[in-house]
């Protein structure tokens, strides 16, 4: 096999796998093969695939998140009560949060590089704080009445009959612009290097510390935006949105073939990651026999499947040397 | 000083003990009637009982954890096995299982079968041990909720309920089953070359290898032995509440034996571990969320204090500040 071929094998697997779920619903299920039904797996999954695509980043630079889901659920909270109780504009609202939110990651990042702590734990720590903040500030869902929030909601750019929503646009625009980050940029460079071998990184003098700090600084920024993404969706924020949103965002990247521990990878394959994790919730929600948790089982047995998969390529790669 | 004295000074111990000192006088000093113990029916009640009743069952999963956590590995899963063997016991008991013995080693099993999926991944495949546990800490609840069919399954078993809110000699069932597994795992690695074998392995496995230790049949043991923790965790939740929530049982718990074992002085690195660490880490952990109860703090916001507990503890065992600190006591930065 040429050895680009199997550089990307992960990702094509991911591809042809989309692709056969995709068809194989659009053949069991009426009504499967739908303009709507694409629209609706980014419109459904945005906050997860903005998060998935921060994440994608974090892993390539062999780190992990796990307080995105919680930085999301902040977000919506503190962004629904600033609006609703504090009349404030729902712009100065976003950017307000935007700043906390990367604050938080660049205080996360540095502790992590400059104390040189495990990141799987300050990131739980984090997740800790923020869930319990988000509660703080209410234990309740809280609607958003506001003008321009009904209409951002509303919005929707019209081709022909298809209606696509700005959630959806957010989506695919914030995916392109990760892409560009982690493939056509020295910083998405400098990411990969970190987490194929940090040692090797800081001898060809690339600043990894900065690198560190502002991956999770980025990341953070995205799981905001998916905070504030989901507020647009359901018009409400509420402090528990965004639980068990890390792992969903994890389980993507790995099935999208970006190894977890860093180094490797491509955001086309968490694009299709991404889409897989939608087609499964769209076929259980159209075959009304199947209960919805088998969709949490049948995210795990694809993480292994994947897992196991790198595991064999990194064998024959080894092989091969 | 006497050395026993000093040993005991530079002890890891000490300092989850002074926390729990430091929350008991706060305690006091809000509710003074805070340590009183009262005998109902020969039962012991009061709220350091409370403190121990509750405090249980993440002792019993922090003991698992520690070892794991020696052979530098972690298990996220326990959460979802806590789950899983809940849903187990419900769902022998509403096939009309009658036997506690038989649906107690049913849950058991399930739990130490679980351990052995992520110790097979673990050792034999190599995955990365937070990887491993991830693909079951996400199936796991997915696996739970399918046995109950994602209903609360209410358990009706006396038998079953004394293993969460019986009494042995004055005292919950639940502590003095902690306790007597602490002795065990005491007994088990510290009178004998076992725990020594683990902290080798978590030390450096190649070497240990070399040495003629079977190192993964080590390293799957422990993550059984998790598992089967996380077992007995997850029959005393469940019949604690006398349900079986597949959603809701064991949520954050991996979290909470993970903080545990790290308050407890054992080093995520793995390669050293402390037992009786574990035990204190874990009732501290316990002493704070009652004390933010006692405060009327919402169930919910509990988990900003343990966030800035372990972040606190996170800084104060990092090199960079202990160099720090070193450096103020001998007026000149150490090496």
């Amino acid at each position: 096999m040429k050895p680009t071929l199997q550089r990307r094998l992960p990702q094509l697997t991911t591809g042809a796998i989309f692709a056969a779920l995709f068809v194989t619903a659009g053949l069991m299920y009426e009504g499967f093969f739908s303009a709507r039904v694409a629209v609706n797996l980014f419109t459904d999954n945005a906050a997860l695939g903005l998060t998935a695509m921060g994440m994608t980043l974090v892993i390539f630079a062999g780190g992990i998140d796990l307080s995105v889901g919680a930085v999301a659920g902040f977000t919506s909270i503190f962004v629904a009560t600033l609006i609703e109780q504090h009349h404030v504009h729902p712009a100065l609202a976003a950017l307000a949060a935007l700043a906390l939110g990367g604050v938080f990651g660049a205080g996360m990042g540095a502790i992590i590089h400059w104390f040189r702590q495990p990141a799987f734990l300050i990131t739980l720590a984090g997740m800790f704080l923020l869930r319990g903040c988000a509660f703080w500030l209410n234990t309740e869902s809280v609607g958003i009445n506001h003008p321009l929030y009904e209409r951002m909601a509303d919005f929707a750019w019209e081709i022909g009959s298809v209606r696509i929503p700005l959630i959806a646009l957010v989506l695919a625009g914030g995916l392109i612009i990760g892409g560009i980050i982690a493939h056509y940029t020295r910083f998405g460079r400098n990411l990969l290097a970190l987490g194929g071998n940090e040692q090797s990184a800081l001898l060809m003098g690339l600043p990894i510390g900065s690198a560190k700090v502002w991956v999770y600084t980025f990341n953070s920024l995205c799981a905001t935006a998916a905070g504030l993404v989901g507020t647009l969706y359901t018009v409400s924020g509420n402090p528990s949105t965004g639980i068990g949103l890390e792992l969903d965002a994890i389980a993507v990247v790995v099935i999208g073939g970006t190894v977890l521990t860093g180094g490797r990878g491509h955001m086309l394959g968490t694009v299709f990651g991404l889409l897989i994790f939608g087609t499964i919730q769209s076929i259980l929600l159209f075959d009304g026999r199947l209960s919805p948790w088998w969709s949490r089982i049948v995210v795990g047995v694809l993480l292994l499947a994947f897992i196991l998969l790198q595991r064999g390529l990194v064998r024959v790669a080894g092989k091969a040397k | 000083m006497t050395e026993r004295v000093r040993q005991f000074l530079r002890s890891p111990v000490l300092w989850p003990l002074a926390g729990i000192a430091l929350l008991l006088i706060a305690n006091l000093i809000l509710k003074p009637g805070f340590l009183n113990i009262t005998v109902l029916d020969g039962h012991l009640y009061g709220l350091p009982i409370d403190v121990l009743n509750r405090g249980a069952k993440t002792l019993i999963l922090a003991l698992g954890m520690t070892l794991v956590i020696a052979t530098g590995g972690v298990d996220l899963s326990v959460g979802s096995v806590v789950a899983i063997t809940g849903a187990v016991a419900a769902a022998l008991i509403g096939q009309g299982t009658d036997s506690l013995a038989l649906i107690v080693a049913g849950a058991l099993g399930a739990g130490a079968l679980a351990g052995l999926a992520n110790g097979l991944l673990v050792a034999r495949l190599g995955v990365q041990p937070i990887v491993a546990t991830l693909i079951l800490m996400v199936a796991g609840r997915g696996v739970a909720q399918v046995l109950t069919d994602g209903q609360v399954l209410i358990i009706k078993h006396p038998g079953f309920d004394f293993l969460g809110n019986g009494f042995v000699l004055g005292l919950p069932f639940t502590i003095v089953c902690a306790t007597l597994l602490y002795l065990a795992a005491h007994a088990a690695l510290r009178r004998t070359a076992g725990g020594m074998f683990i902290e080798a392995v978590g030390d450096n496995p190649e070497a240990s290898r070399f040495a003629g230790l079977a190192t993964a049949r080590i390293k799957i043991l422990v993550y059984v032995v998790c598992g089967f923790c996380a077992a007995i965790a997850g029959i005393m939740e469940a019949a604690n509440i006398g349900a079986a929530d597949a959603q809701r049982a064991g949520e954050n718990m991996e979290l909470d034996a993970i903080f545990a074992v790290v308050v407890g002085g054992t080093a995520l690195a793995g390669g050293r571990f402390l037992l009786l660490g574990s035990f204190v880490g874990a009732l501290l952990l316990q002493m704070l969320i009652t004390t933010m109860y006692n405060l009327g703090v919402p169930p919910a916001v509990a988990p900003v204090p343990k966030a800035l507990l372990i972040l606190t503890v996170c800084l104060l065992q990092s090199d960079r500040t202990r160099r720090w600190f070193g450096g103020l006591w001998r007026g000149k930065p150490a090496s």
